[in-house]
């Protein structure tokens, strides 16, 4: 599957402080996996070196490589643009396009990528993309209302729902619930578990209970000191990090204490 | 560790890897999206209509994205031209009459050549000064009203009409003081043209004096309260002078807009073609006498107004650089 | 008791300064309005719609005036909006930042300089060369639509349009450039990682947000337009016509001020020509106020966006 992704080596920095070191990693395809570590320690950073949004950050620096689909992203000869479209992103605060209407919010992607594409078709995949995020029965009546309208934990459905439009092979998220009610945290861990047969998932998440939940890999990410560049500690199986870990400070961590 | 990984994977019987070499994007050929409703939780599959014009259109979005960025930059460099050649030829024509008499002695009459604005120099001076005593005080002191004395209705009015009366044309300021000084004392006057340019002054001081003041942090409000320095004696010692610099900058923006202002002096200050006699006489003014020599037929007093011009744009141009360039300082000392 | 009193006297004293804004402003309104009575009692609404301009017979009609002020004025905004929005979005999109500021110091310098400067080089610049050059090639090449009939002179409507926009682009490109840079970076996030080039982003996400405030600068650019003096005095040729090309000397409002307020004193002619000032400084006020609230709105949106929707979720 094309959704299968490596780092080899990578890291970042932005205007000159080194974020991320060396991180070599696997992400199995058709799996969640989630990246879980202490506030500050480069996970944020790391999801988004792998779909090639850390380098908008004004002096951002990238070294090593991402490996999807076969190629480095980070190769001349690849395009940033179609990078990110095959492998979508969910952030921490839900940004629907505040003005467009519900329906363009989810098409949005859409729109661009395909080119002419026929109202009825772009209906369907809208509908389509809107049940897949469990959000349908909420939004049915409000297609046309704008996306700003909606409620925060819908908001942040509309944002996968739109993400999904575009048919990536991996959604990466970066705290997608954080800012949310539980009920809204509940629906979108079901959507998570329902798709994760056709899509790869990686979460960023400092909620361990979550990470328990949902994934079936975790990665420990840990910077050992303030300002010292955050390093892959552990990964393997979700199971085996929380109950068996083979590194002291993933126990730590996974036992409360500290972070 | 990752060969943990994989073996756990191929145990969980996870769906095997496409070999890496796989040429990207290749999708199933066959399309196998469903209509919607049929079991489309389930099977969830890529359609390939969205992959099978992608080279194509890939192609055109990012040429249109360049033609964009191009086009952008094209307007920018656009913008300056102007600026360019205006600079150009104020110097080119101007320098070649620009020495020391044509800043110190009075025009001469046509035919004659020589001569210079010494007069128009000295009187946008005058004016100038006669602008900042009426326009610095009175908008410092608004501005103080604006961001110490926080009273939201009467702030929010006054903020709004003096943003408001920024953008009303100076000829109009100048028509109003007409009607208000020169038909009440039937005179013409550098008073009069001194209070139609501090009028233009003001909500720029005004609005600077705000911002400079606000970036003054409470603790120092509080610590001289504090100490027992009444209120009025913390705004005029401790604040004013802490955001002094800041203001001062209000002040030269001001001024550099001022300066080159002809349309509210033409009937305030009126021009003269002698030294200025008196406060309550007319006035020459550089920005007027450009104007008068501009529009005469005459092609030595084109070239002394172009020769002004580049007096005029040298001040100019030195007061709003030098305030911006000390006022980005101070923003970011601030910030 | 001597702390107090010299708190209510400096109280005293800033409101005083602040109150006088606002009576600066309104007494600014009652002077031209009390000018201006005699016009407008006797020529009324005719005042706007007539032609005819007779300081001898002392029948006045403003219409010559009006049509200048106006078509100048959008041409301007013509040439200078789509300028302005390019330059708005080089600077707070795509420029490299070490360029920006010095790039957006530059096309401030526009608006420092003096407008009878601008006048001095459209007199002796550029006029001769927009009738040289490419006034003849519209001439030439459009010439069948009225709009770009010859003869051309140089000096005339287009003239003046041309410096008046060179005026205003700094104005229109500065508040723009504010509004884009307005929009928070999740806003644009939200385009970049559907896979939106940068015009895309641009599209989708910055110009929807900033089109309050990109309005507003194109009002307040507008107004400039309409209040500009000398440059047009000195460039539109001064003809009281109506005539339907763009090459035609014409007239506009202020300029007729600028050059025949200083001349008279008293009586019908000044009335009119404050009453034409008092429709200018209505104009101006009313494009002020919706510009100022347009570029507010913009200004809370972001904030409004940028803070997390939600607060109350929050732990």
């Amino acid at each position: 599957m094309a959704g299968y992704i490596a780092t080899n080596n990578l890291g970042a920095s932005f205007g000159g402080v080194q974020a991320i070191e060396n991180i070599t990693f696997e992400i199995p395809a058709n799996k969640v996996t989630a990246i879980i570590g202490p506030s500050g320690c480069g996970k944020s950073t790391f999801l988004r070196c792998l779909t090639r949004m850390h380098e908008l950050v004004p002096g951002a620096r990238i070294s090593g490589e991402v490996v999807w689909d076969g190629k480095n992203i980070y190769a001349s000869e690849m395009d940033a643009t179609e990078v990110r479209r095959g492998i979508g992103m969910v952030f921490q605060k839900p940004n629907p396009f505040p003005l467009m209407s519900v329906a363009d919010n989810v098409s949005a992607g859409l729109r661009l990528a395909a080119g002419r594409m026929s109202k009825a078709r772009i209906a369907e995949i809208v509908e389509r993309s809107l049940k897949l995020a469990a959000l349908w029965d909420e939004v049915r009546n409000k297609l046309h209302k704008p996306g700003g309208s909606l409620s925060g934990g819908q908001q942040q459905r509309l944002c996968i729902a739109r993400a999904l439009a575009v048919q990536p092979d991996v959604i990466l998220m970066d705290e997608p619930c954080s800012a949310l009610d539980p009920a809204s945290t509940q629906k979108i861990e079901d959507t998570i578990d329902k798709l994760k047969k056709s899509y790869t998932f990686v979460i960023v998440t400092h909620n361990m209970q979550q990470a328990a939940r949902v994934s079936d890999f975790s990665g420990f990410m840990l910077s050992q000191e303030m300002g010292e560049p955050g390093r892959m500690i552990e990964y393997g199986p979700t199971n085996k990090i929380f109950t068996t870990p083979e590194r002291k400070e993933t126990e730590n961590y996974i036992t409360g204490r500290f972070g | 560790m990752s060969g943990r990984l994989r073996m756990q994977k191929e145990e969980d019987g996870a769906a095997e890897q496409t070999p890496r070499q796989a040429p990207p994007l290749t999708k199933p050929a066959v399309p196998s999206y469903q209509p919607a409703g049929k079991e489309m939780e389930n099977e969830i599959s890529r359609d390939s209509e969205l992959y099978s014009q992608s080279a194509v259109r890939r192609r055109s979005r990012k040429f249109r994205s360049r033609l964009a960025y191009c086009l952008c930059a094209l307007s920018t460099v656009i913008a300056m031209v102007p600026l360019v050649l205006i600079l150009f030829y104020v110097i080119y024509q101007g320098a070649g009459d620009l020495n020391l008499s044509f800043l110190t002695s009075l025009p001469k009459p046509v035919g004659e050549s020589g001569g210079g604005m010494g007069n128009a120099i000295a009187g946008s001076l005058i004016l100038i000064g006669i602008a900042a005593v009426i326009g610095v005080p009175l908008g410092v002191l608004a501005g103080t009203q604006l961001a110490e004395y926080r009273n939201p209705r009467l702030s929010c009015v006054v903020r709004l009409l003096s943003d408001i009366l920024s953008g009303v044309p100076s000829i109009i300021v100048g028509i109003f003081v007409y009607t208000l000084l020169v038909l009440t004392f039937k005179q013409f006057s550098a008073i009069a043209g001194g209070v139609a340019l501090g009028i233009l002054m003001l909500p720029t001081v005004a609005r600077t004096t705000e911002e400079m003041m606000r970036m003054v942090p409470d603790t120092l409000r509080e610590a001289s309260l504090a100490l027992g320095i009444p209120r009025w004696r913390t705004i005029t010692s401790v604040i004013i002078k802490t955001a002094g610099g800041g203001i001062m900058t209000g002040v030269m923006l001001a001024t550099a807009r001022i300066a080159g202002e002809t349309a509210p002096l033409l009937f305030t200050a009126l021009g003269s073609r002698t030294w200025p006699t008196g406060l309550d006489k007319p006035i020459a003014s550089l920005p007027v006498q450009i104007y008068q020599f501009a529009i005469s037929p005459f092609d030595e007093w084109h070239r002394q107004a172009w020769a002004g011009s580049l007096v005029l744009v040298l001040i100019v141009l030195f007061l709003s650089i030098g305030s911006k360039i000390f006022f980005g300082r101070k923003m970011k000392r601030a910030s | 008791m001597r702390r107090r009193l010299g708190d209510s006297i400096f109280a005293f004293v800033v409101f005083l300064a602040a109150f006088a804004v606002i009576a600066l402003m309104a007494l600014m309104v009652y002077e031209l309005l009390r000018q201006s009575l005699p016009s407008i009692e006797q020529f009324g609404a005719r005042f706007l719609i007539s032609r005819e301009w007779d300081p001898v017979n002392n029948v006045y009609g403003a219409l010559p005036y009006i049509y200048g002020t106006i078509v100048s004025s959008l041409l301007a905004l013509l040439m200078a909006v789509p300028l302005s929005l390019g330059i708005a979005i080089f600077l707070s999109q795509f420029a490299p930042r070490w360029l920006r500021s010095p790039l957006g110091l530059l096309v401030d310098l526009l608006a420092a300089i003096p407008s009878v400067v601008y006048g001095l080089w459209g007199i002796f610049v550029l006029a001769p060369f927009l009738g040289k050059t490419i006034e003849p090639f519209l001439a030439d090449h459009l010439g069948s639509i009225p709009v770009f009939r010859g003869p051309v002179y140089g000096v005339g409507l287009f003239a003046a349009s041309v410096v008046l926009a060179i005026m205003i682009t700094p104005t229109i490109s500065a508040i723009s450039r504010e509004a884009m840079l307005n929009v928070s970076r999740d806003q644009k996030e939200a385009a970049q990682a559907l896979g939106a080039t940068p015009w895309e982003t641009v599209r989708m996400s910055v110009l929807p947000l900033a089109r309050p405030g990109i309005i507003g600068a194109v009002i307040l650019g507008l107004g400039r337009a309409l209040g500009e003096t000398m440059a047009v005095t000195m460039l539109i040729g001064n003809v009281r016509q109506l005539n339907a090309s763009i090459f035609a000397p014409a007239y506009s409002i202020a300029s007729v001020i600028a050059n025949e307020f200083a001349e008279v004193t008293e009586g019908p002619h000044m009335a009119a020509l404050v009453e034409m000032a008092l429709i200018l400084l209505f104009i101006t006020l009313l494009l002020n106020l919706l510009a100022r609230l347009l570029v507010q709105r913009t200004g809370n949106r972001a904030a409004r966006l940028k803070g997390r929707p939600f607060a109350k979720n929050r732990p």
